[in-house]
């Protein structure tokens, strides 16, 4: 048992961080006040990335390699594309979760897209930059009930609905749509389709203003009659009412670990932040007294850094479970949940121990509380991963916990 | 020594219970309920051991563990296959022997005659001596201390510590004993009936500190001289000897190893809410002289106090990891098979949702316990990992032994359940300091 970082994926860790501090964090602010004006500096990041995993750093990192791997029982232990990719991203959202969100070809349609595109699929979308279209106005985390249809047309499917809460879609070269080939049958007839932009009757309706992430747009399009070729659906295109929504969670598994280490690194930047700040004020936080005979405020650190230590293992044990081929979903439902709140409770706390220095705008502080918020929301809300858990540990059904 | 008739018959129940055909024809149920009979009345105060330690070999430098070396540094939860064998003999341990032993146990705050011998026979002290001193290892197997710590929480806290207790003081004398320390102690736990020791660090009052300790050894002439008290010391009663922290005037904490009988030295019954099976009390130390050598280590070689109180702190998350695995696994059940309002409980988000955040902080604890217990046995700092498991530990602890009682209602209130021992276990393990160590 070893719960350290390999030495092998060090150089990534140290690459990400540099992305973070040299590129993130200068620009930080000035995309935060500049809502929906495009983060420039980001294409040519994107460029390095897709070097980066061009080269050989272990099978790559990124939205497009998460994939449950396949290994022979007995086989060595693997730290792969997933463990890789959740390491990448703390680093990354200790930067700037809105811009971490925002980097061209890093959308969750292209996790969407490798977990569950076929062969030709997979080489036709390659390179090209995915979001993920799943809300509606009317269907957040009952994403079964969702009302946007999929009629099948000759060689096409007709899709018509709303989708709201699309990360990077107006900014994404596709968009990858949940809707239902039959809305009677619920999940089973929910597929996905990938849509490509500029596609007649796709139009982008509106980006929202946001409480934190203002890097990141966040669009609502509209589908009238938009026409979308057969071999764009990705997945089975049978009603298979035993098999429900497999193909389309499946991304989720994959995804969950993701968003919890993009929470672990907002949470570690204002941990980190605070600290210093603290540092100043003669607290120095050395785990040297017991946590009763510790100041207030440094009781407070160690307990953040506990539980921040906690949602960080979790994450890399989903990772972990994923990259070796093993049923992660419980697992990373646990990180989910367990990294959501707590980045969130890390950086409303550093605000308040920071007092007017964590609530005005010269520090960061302040941003990351607002940022961390939908950390604990997308993805799967905090209350639907307890469900997941819940259901999991209990042996319940979706039908018996509701 | 020889057995004891309810050892033996223990001993005998045990082996029968592992055959496959007892399972097969259903002789399993009776099998228990003739372990629980057997061990009713089997609470009589124990004779003490009046053992002399004397060193049957002389040893030129003391045997150290070597560090775990892994083969790769991936990240990797699996367990090897020593650990998988250990765990799964521990697990059967805690619930074939432990669990049915727990109430009574609990009960008189003692463990039942026959517990040391059944313990005896899985032989997990010997995992603490070095090879050459009689035992069966050859590197600090810190992980392993750790899932052994779980498992036998799991069957009962307090036995658990019983059983460690001794262990834990073996795993001290490994790692910091001096040779003539080694030689005189450390054999005797590879031995078919070993001793019974105890690791003493609390003392009585508010916000105890271990870095600010009032029991003070002061040096006179040949030796020290030692005064102060000590509580939560497990194995009261039956501790052969005590490994006491002190505060050496002008050299700041040590261990002292100090033997049942020595002048002055007076334990008393100090029964706690909860692990009351291993027997807590208090020792007492009235200007006890200890001579030269019962500081543990030598001159050059003395005990690293902050790693001691690390790797006694890592022991006890993991006590609490088993135990709170022991509350999850029992409310599903609870709560799948209560009916309310037409429905099994469990159909609830409110009830459900509480068995989900069991489960997360079950699993942060664990993940945070096997972390520092990792980076201990290969040698890399994990002062700062053992400090964070302790903080979770204690606060996820609280709130599951609290919720697990929660999620019984009344029922979780009352004795017929196992659940309200197990909030008075955790809540004790979360005060302590000392008393078991990895």
């Amino acid at each position: 048992m070893q719960l350290e970082i390999p030495r092998k994926l060090n150089a990534l860790v140290e690459q990400a961080h540099l992305v973070a501090t040299e590129v993130f964090r200068p620009i930080s602010r000035k995309y935060d006040r500049a809502e929906h004006e495009y983060p420039v500096e980001l294409d040519m990041l994107a460029s390095v990335m897709d070097g980066m995993n061009e080269g050989d750093l272990g099978g790559g990192a990124g939205a497009a390699k998460l994939k449950r791997d396949v290994t022979e029982k007995g086989g060595a232990v693997r730290n792969g594309a997933n463990m890789a990719t959740v390491l990448g991203l703390t680093e990354l959202c200790w930067g700037d979760v809105g811009l971490a969100l925002t980097i061209p070809r890093q959308g969750l349609g292209n996790a969407a897209i490798a977990a569950v595109a076929n062969e030709e699929q997979a080489r036709r979308f390659k390179g090209r930059w995915a979001a993920m279209a799943i809300t509606e106005p009317g269907a957040g985390s009952d994403s079964a009930n969702i009302r946007t249809t999929a009629v099948l047309d000759g060689d096409h499917y007709v899709l018509n609905g709303e989708k709201i809460f699309i990360t990077a879609g107006a900014r994404a070269d596709l968009i990858v749509v949940w809707a239902s080939l039959d809305p009677a049958v619920g999940r089973a007839a929910i597929k996905s389709f990938v849509v490509e932009k500029g596609t007649p009757g796709c139009t982008l309706v509106r980006l929202d203003h946001k409480l934190g992430i203002r890097a990141s747009d966040t669009a609502t399009i509209q589908l009238t009659d938009c026409r979308v070729p057969k071999a764009n659906l990705l997945g089975s295109p049978e009603i298979d009412t035993k098999q429900g929504f497999g193909g389309v969670m499946q991304t989720f598994d994959n995804t969950r670990p993701v968003v919890a280490a993009m929470a672990v690194g907002v949470g570690r930047a204002s941990l980190e932040r605070t600290r210093e700040l603290l540092r100043q004020r003669g607290i120095l936080g050395g785990y040297e007294r017991a946590l009763y005979g510790s100041t207030a405020a440094e009781a407070e650190l160690y307990r953040m850094e506990a539980d921040l230590e906690a949602a960080r293992l979790l994450t890399l044990k989903a990772a972990w479970l994923a990259d070796n081929g093993i049923p992660n979903s419980k697992e990373a439902s646990m990180a989910k949940a367990k990294a959501g709140r707590v980045a969130n409770h890390i950086t409303l706390r550093c605000l308040q121990l920071c007092a007017s220095v964590g609530a005005t705008e010269t520090e960061l502080l302040e941003k990351w509380a607002r940022d961390s918020k939908i950390l604990d929301i997308f993805e799967g809300t905090q209350q639907i991963q307890l469900l997941i858990i819940a259901r999991r540990l209990l042996g319940k059904s979706s039908q018996e916990l509701r | 020594m020889s057995k004891n008739p309810m050892a033996a018959s223990l001993a005998m129940l045990n082996r029968f219970s592992s055959s496959p055909i007892v399972h097969k024809l259903g002789l399993y149920k009776p099998a228990q309920t003739a372990a629980r009979v057997a061990v009713r009345e089997g609470f009589k105060a124990q004779a003490l051991i009046t053992r002399q330690f004397r060193a049957a070999q002389k040893l030129v430098r003391p045997e150290r563990f070597q560090k775990v070396t892994k083969a790769s540094d991936a990240f990797d939860l699996n367990l090897t296959e020593e650990q998988q064998m250990i765990r799964d003999s521990a697990q059967r341990f805690a619930r074939e022997v432990l669990r049915p032993m727990a109430a009574k146990s609990d009960e008189h705050a003692a463990q039942p005659e026959g517990f040391d011998a059944q313990l005896a026979e899985l032989g997990f002290s010997q995992l603490s001596v070095p090879d050459k001193l009689g035992g069966s290892a050859s590197e600090a197997a810190v992980v392993t201390g750790a899932l052994l710590a779980e498992d036998l929480a799991y069957g009962d806290l307090g036995l658990a510590l019983a059983a460690l207790a001794p262990i834990g003081v073996a795993n001290a004398l490994t790692r910091w004993g001096s040779a003539d320390q080694q030689a005189k102690y450390l054999p005797a736990f590879a031995e078919p009936s070993p001793p019974k020791a105890s690791l003493a660090i609390s003392e009585p009052r508010p916000l105890f500190d271990p870095n600010e300790l009032r029991t003070r050894a002061t040096i006179d002439g040949d030796g020290f001289t030692l005064n102060g008290e000590k509580s939560f010391v497990p194995l009261v009663d039956t501790a052969e000897f005590f490994l006491v922290a002190a505060s050496l005037v002008g050299k700041g904490p040590r261990m002292f190893v100090v033997e049942r009988g020595t002048a002055g030295l007076k334990t008393v019954a100090d029964p706690a809410l909860g692990a009351r099976a291993s027997a807590l009390g208090r020792v007492v130390f009235d200007d006890v002289r200890l001579p030269t050598r019962a500081l543990l280590g030598d001159g050059v070689d003395v005990c690293d106090f902050t790693e001691l109180v690390d790797l006694s702190r890592l022991a006890l998350c993991a006590l609490m990891v088993g135990t709170s695995q022991a509350i999850l696994d029992y409310t599903i059940t609870y709560c799948n098979d209560r009916i309310a309002f037409g429905e099994p409980v469990s159909h609830r988000q409110a009830v459900a949702f509480l068995i989900a955040n069991i489960g997360i902080e079950l699993e942060s604890m664990r993940l945070l316990t096997l972390r520092a217990a990792s980076r201990a046995e290969q040698g890399l700092p994990f002062h700062r990992e053992s400090y964070l498991a302790r903080v979770l530990c204690a606060d996820k602890g609280m709130e599951i032994a609290t919720n697990g009682v929660q999620l019984l209602g009344g029922h979780g209130f009352i004795k017929e359940h196992p659940v309200e021992r197990w909030y008075r276990d955790l809540m004790t393990i979360s005060t302590m300091e000392g008393g078991a160590l990895l």
